[in-house]
């Protein structure tokens, strides 16, 4: 366990580095005269070894639990079949988490933005978008979460996951994305 | 907060300017009708002295809207001068254009045409333009609609615009371009994508769907000053404007009170009322051009299809039953027929249907057609389509004989809506 998050930090610390020299594509919110000219020697490397990994009980209900891969609020996405708008099982258990987090965070605020694959018109599948984002927030607020904590929005066919006209990649496609304050 | 995420919106690729871009739109004829008008359009006396030959416009013109056949003049011709009609008729031509280009006083152009009618000898028409050199194209285009409408008896539509969405990678651009594709100018560039542009009847105003707020927002965009207001941002998504035909008001689409359904704002953003109610998704209206009643797209009835309800309000009625997805409903201009996209064989293709006998014709062959428009005379429906895996524009007029592709090189392009005439 602790052998491997080392080998994790030696190796994001390297995509850093990779990064920090190349030159970087815009990011997509960004406007391309806005991007900042990285100077290689700003980016600073610390190869040593992690000393101090905490591998004790993180504070589900924490701000820091959201971004923890060990937590399963850092997982964000609820996947729909085709034509469907019914939350699957196997996600109910991730939206439980968040709709506690929602509950005891009562200044969080979300963000969720539905999903449709590309087939057929835009505006109509800016609406089945919506129904995907709607599921959502519907099973937020049966879990404690409060209307005016959450917004459910679409992005229709418009930001696809995945852009390949395959079956595989319509499904990843077909999703409801939880965004939380700061990261809309 | 609110100013934090302002501040940002504005950094965040916006860019409300109008530059020239370099890639031009590109109008390709694959298909004319059958019964072509052959008509001569001699060059011009004087026209050498302005850069650009206005006579070539002209003929594009003509020739690109499918209708007429291009036939030799054999020399240039004054609009003073009595045009060779023995010589025309044995060259096949039914009507010859000829005109001069003389400088006048204040150091504008004044243009004279006049168009005859060669198997009659007879005059049908002989405008005069001033110009400026600047207006060169412009007035091209004048010519060939005063030449189209002559001759068909339908107002040209070579003097409107087009509006469209051009994506390359990670940009989105709303573009508007003269009718042939030239002279596009964004007015709108964002890092994030753009959708459903649609004219105020004015030809003045963009409506459209951005999504730089990570939402959709509707806005209004004043193409002269280059100035936008938001029209609709409630909480939930926004969607779909479409123009009522005074241009006061928009119907959009809401999700503040659930699912999406239809409203309308005053064009300002003011005053939001509800004017239909399902409990499922209500979209893409469009407004009859006399007012009267408003078509969208429904699953009220389990799949998606097209209804229309009186803008005063009242039930809705269904006006599309084959198939199982019959979706983006768009009156023609004289109000007779309804050009909508239909799912048909897993294939999405425009279809036009008249309104008096409900009789549908698909006009393409291809699979992925979306946003179909209507130029303002009614004769060709511009809409969105897929040629080899990139996003093309075409054209096809409404009895299907005509056929145009217009694309941009190495750039997605969608979202067409062409513009009112201009008057």
């Amino acid at each position: 366990m602790r052998a491997h998050l080392v080998s994790l930090s030696v190796l994001s610390a390297l995509a850093l580095l990779l990064t920090g020299c190349g030159s970087q594509p815009p990011a997509p919110e960004q406007d391309a005269a806005g991007v900042e000219s990285r100077t290689p020697g700003a980016v600073r490397v610390d190869t040593s070894p992690v000393t101090r990994v905490q591998p004790e009980a993180f504070d589900p209900a924490s701000i820091a639990a959201l971004k923890d891969p060990r937590s399963p609020l850092s997982k964000r996405s609820v996947y729909f079949e085709y034509d469907s708008y019914v939350v699957k099982d196997e996600f109910q258990a991730l939206l439980t988490a968040h709709g506690k987090f929602l509950s005891a965070n009562p200044k969080m605020k979300m963000l969720i933005q539905g999903n449709a694959d590309e087939r057929g018109s835009r505006e109509y599948n800016l609406a089945l978008g919506q129904k995907r984002a709607d599921a959502v927030r519907k099973a937020l607020a049966l879990l404690g979460a409060k209307e005016e904590q959450i917004e459910a929005v679409s992005l229709g066919e418009e930001k696809p996951a995945c852009s390949e006209s395959t079956e595989e990649c319509w499904a990843k496609n077909r999703n409801g994305d939880m965004l939380y304050t700061g990261e809309f | 907060m609110k100013f934090h995420r302002l501040v940002l919106a504005c950094a965040a690729g916006l860019a409300l300017i109008s530059f020239a871009a370099r890639a031009q739109l590109t109008v390709e004829i694959t298909g004319a009708g059958a019964n072509r008008l052959p008509v001569a359009i001699a060059d011009f006396t004087g026209e050498r002295m302005v850069s650009q030959a206005l006579t070539s416009v002209i003929r594009a013109d003509l020739e690109r809207s499918g209708l007429f056949r291009l036939v030799d003049a054999g020399g240039a011709l004054a609009d003073s001068a009595t045009p060779p009609f023995e010589d025309l008729k044995t060259r096949g031509a039914d009507a010859v254009v000829g005109g001069s280009v003389a400088t006048s006083a204040d150091g504008r152009y004044e243009t004279r045409v006049r168009l005859s009618d060669v198997p009659k000898q007879a005059v049908l028409g002989n405008p005069a333009y001033l110009h400026t050199g600047a207006q060169l194209r412009a007035t091209a285009h004048r010519i060939a609609d005063f030449i189209y409408e002559k001759l068909t008896g339908e107002p040209g539509v070579f003097s409107t615009r087009i509006a469209y969405v051009v994506k390359s990678t990670g940009r989105f651009e709303l573009k508007i371009a003269d009718a042939d594709g030239s002279n596009d100018q964004a007015a709108l560039a964002s890092r994030e994508p753009i959708i459903s542009p649609a004219w105020s009847p004015d030809g003045g105003k963009l409506a459209y769907v951005s999504f730089e707020a990570k939402k959709p927002v509707v806005y209004v965009h004043d193409l002269a000053s280059g100035r936008r207001h938001v029209a609709a941002n409630f909480k939930g998504s926004n969607s779909a404007p479409a123009w009522s035909p005074d241009g006061k008001q928009l119907a959009v689409v809401l999700t503040k009170d659930g699912s999406s359904q239809l409203y309308i704002v005053n064009a300002d953003g003011s005053g939001v009322t509800r004017i239909a109610t399902s409990s499922g998704i209500d979209t893409e209206p469009r407004w009859s051009p006399d007012g009267q009643f408003i078509y969208f797209t429904s699953d009220r009835g389990g799949s998606p299809q097209i209804y229309r309800i009186a803008s005063s309000g009242g039930n809705a009625e269904r006006v599309t039953f084959e198939g199982s997805y019959n979706v983006t409903p768009r009156p023609s201009p004289d109000g007779k027929s309804l050009a909508f996209i239909a799912r048909n064989g897993g294939r999405f293709q425009l279809a036009l249907m008249d309104l008096a006998t409900k009789q549908t014709q698909m006009l393409t062959d291809s699979a992925k057609d979306e946003s179909p428009s209507f130029a303002p005379n009614g004769r060709m429906i511009l809409y969105a389509t897929e040629i080899g895996g990139r996003g093309v524009l075409a054209a096809v007029s409404s009895d299907g004989r005509v056929k145009q592709k217009l694309s941009v090189q190495a750039a997605d392009v969608r979202e067409p809506a062409w513009g009112p005439l201009v008057r």
